[in-house]
């Protein structure tokens, strides 16, 4: 189960930049030298980090890109020769099985449909959930938000075994429907937390004020604070969709055995030991598989950690 | 309104936790699923058999170890990141985000990308490392011990980082900044401010988040199961749980593999809260 938040560009507390010099003007003092180092150090880290983190990903790119044979030839030069370029990997990923393609088009549709599934389902329970959890009084309320809290740190591989079970003793293992269930159970948690921490910010006076008028309790809902609520709303949705899109473990335990199911993950996994498969055309499978979430977190960065951030804050 | 989502988590999250304590305690196998009673016939052999396993020792060791060096590794390159992108530059929004990327990819992907990366025959780090920095012979990352073992840890590192690296910038930026005006004014020197201005504040957060960390990456399946599928002398409990459900069909066992990995974490993270973390947590 992944989490996110991101702070502010801008650092207020960012301290003065100057390196001071001591007083006693007795060669460097242990200040200056500190200082020094540190300023050197610390741009030995941002580079060596941005290398450590953006290298596999270009890496990734240049692999798919690049033409097997000369690859197998110079598998050390880290850009490609324009005369190697070929997009007929991506060309080899795409096409159906049936035409001697991998048929990642297929794999990506049963991707986004178990994806979109798992985003609308799991919006639909944790709006309401969690507007309940926020407004209003019940018995055993603290208890039900300690439950979610739980489930959100509860592993999944210990959930796999029962699952796994119970569904293939219905014999319904193996259609997408019960699988989205189980991606709702595991992305429900966090949703709820945020989105009620969320709802919490909304001052119970705005709503008051519509019931005073007249509204009823759903109208209140549907007039007043869900559109408040749209930015957490739509963060919610992203960061589901994102953990649905990249899920491999239950895909794995409900889907193997049937190609015409699998999803881009799933398929990528079962592919990736196959010898008649070049490296590059999975490569090209993998920016497939990678693509929509890096596009989907650079164009939303603001709002889905933005989103969280406000609901998940603990000061 | 509560009601069909608490129903709902009851249902696929609540009911299945109890069930696999049941499981644990019946002799089932996979194929005689169908015909198979839910209740009656409890027998303690699975947890026989799997304590009296060698490979069951074993593999908790090495859960143990990938889960804490794994822990320690990405909450400390976290805080290094945090620390070194604290003052602004030109670019910072940019790398900032970058930087969080091994953690929204799609673990598949992730995988499959180091496996050919670290491939002894025509993986790039073999390559440079046997041209250039002089290697004898190119390296099996992930199917020689101790390498193995390593990698997969370094793996949990580049993975799980931003995670840390994120909750530490905000605090970061949360904290106030005349405590080291105050500080530096008094003649503090950078090592000095960090060591006694910054750290105690960065401290109640690190605790948080190795405790988070420690809860995933002790139960942490895929990134070990696609990296080297267990072997090499880095099978874990996890991947253990799942051969035995799948490979062999052995539900009772699998189902007490995964109970004894749910006690272990529950005593280790009840340990950790009373000594370490009690005010921070929850």
């Amino acid at each position: 189960m992944t989490r996110m938040v991101t702070a502010p560009a801008d650092s207020p507390a960012a301290p003065d930049t100057r390196p001071s010099r001591a007083p006693t003007g007795r060669g460097w003092s242990r200040n200056t030298v500190e200082t020094r180092v540190l300023g050197v150090l610390r741009w030995i880290v941002i580079v060596g980090l941005a290398l450590f983190t953006l290298f596999p990903f270009y890496y990734m790119a240049l692999l798919s890109v690049r033409d097997l044979s000369s690859l197998l030839q110079e598998p050390a030069r880290l850009w490609p020769l324009l005369s190697e370029l070929t997009v007929g990997t991506y060309r080899d990923v795409l096409t159906p099985t049936e035409s001697g393609g991998q048929g990642f088009v297929r794999f990506m549709a049963n991707s986004a449909l178990i994806a979109l599934g798992t985003v609308a389902v799991t919006l639909v329970f944790a709006v309401l959930g969690s507007y309940a959890l926020a407004r209003l009084r019940f018995p055993g309320r603290r208890r039900i938000g300690v439950l979610f809290l739980a489930v959100y740190l509860f592993p999944s591989i210990l959930l796999a075994v029962p699952l796994f079970v119970f569904f293939t003793a219905l014999g319904l293992r193996g259609s997408l429907g019960p699988l989205v269930l189980v991606y709702v159970s595991q992305t429900i948690a966090v949703a709820i937390y945020t989105l009620r921490n969320y709802f919490q910010t909304v001052p119970a006076s705005i709503e008051e004020a519509a019931a005073v008028d007249g509204a009823t309790r759903f109208t209140i809902m549907r007039k007043v604070t869900l559109p408040l609520a749209m930015p957490a709303i739509l963060s919610n949705a992203l960061f589901v969709f994102m953990i649905a899109w990249n899920e491999f473990l239950f895909a794995l335990l409900f889907l193997v055995e049937d190609r015409s199911r699998w999803t881009v993950s799933l398929g990528l996994s079962q592919l990736a030991g196959s010898i008649e498969i070049p490296t590059t055309v999975l490569m090209a499978g993998s920016v497939i598989l990678t693509l929509p979430i890096v596009i989907l977190f650079f164009a939303t960065e603001r709002l889905l950690t933005g989103g969280l951030t406000a609901g998940a804050e603990k000061g | 309104m509560i009601s069909p989502t608490v129903v709902l988590v009851l249902v696929l999250v609540v009911l299945p936790i109890l069930w696999t304590v049941v499981l644990a305690f019946q002799d089932l196998r996979l194929i005689r699923l169908r015909t198979a009673g839910l209740f009656g016939d409890y027998t303690v052999e699975n947890f026989v058999d799997v304590f009296s396993s060698p490979g069951f020792w074993q593999a908790l060791v090495t859960t143990l170890v990938y889960a804490g060096c794994g822990t320690a590794a990405s909450v400390g390159l976290g805080l290094a990141a945090a620390l070194a992108l604290r003052r602004p530059f030109r670019g910072r929004t940019f790398v900032r985000a970058s930087l969080l990327l091994p953690y929204v990819a799609p673990v598949v992907a992730a995988t499959f990308v180091w496996g050919v990366m670290l491939n002894p025959q025509f993986g790039v780090v073999n390559e440079i490392g046997t041209g250039l920095l002089g290697w004898d012979e190119p390296i099996a990352f992930l199917s020689e011990r101790p390498t193995a073992l390593i990698t997969v840890i370094v793996f949990e590192m580049w993975r799980s980082f931003p995670f840390a690296f994120l909750f530490l910038t905000a605090r970061l930026q949360a904290a106030p900044a005349t405590l080291e005006e105050a500080a530096r004014v008094d003649g503090a020197t950078p090592t000095q401010l960090f060591r006694h201005i910054v750290w105690p504040q960065l401290l109640p957060t690190i605790a948080v988040l190795a405790l988070l960390r420690f809860i995933w990456t002790f139960n942490n399946f895929d990134d070990i199961y696609l990296l080297t599928g267990g072997a090499a002398g880095t099978e874990v409990i996890s991947v253990r749980v799942f051969d035995y459900l799948v490979s062999r069909g052995d539900i009772g066992a699998a189902s007490a593999q995964a109970l004894v990995l749910a006690t272990v974490l529950i005593v280790l993270v009840s340990v950790y809260y009373r000594f370490a973390a009690k005010d921070e947590v929850a």
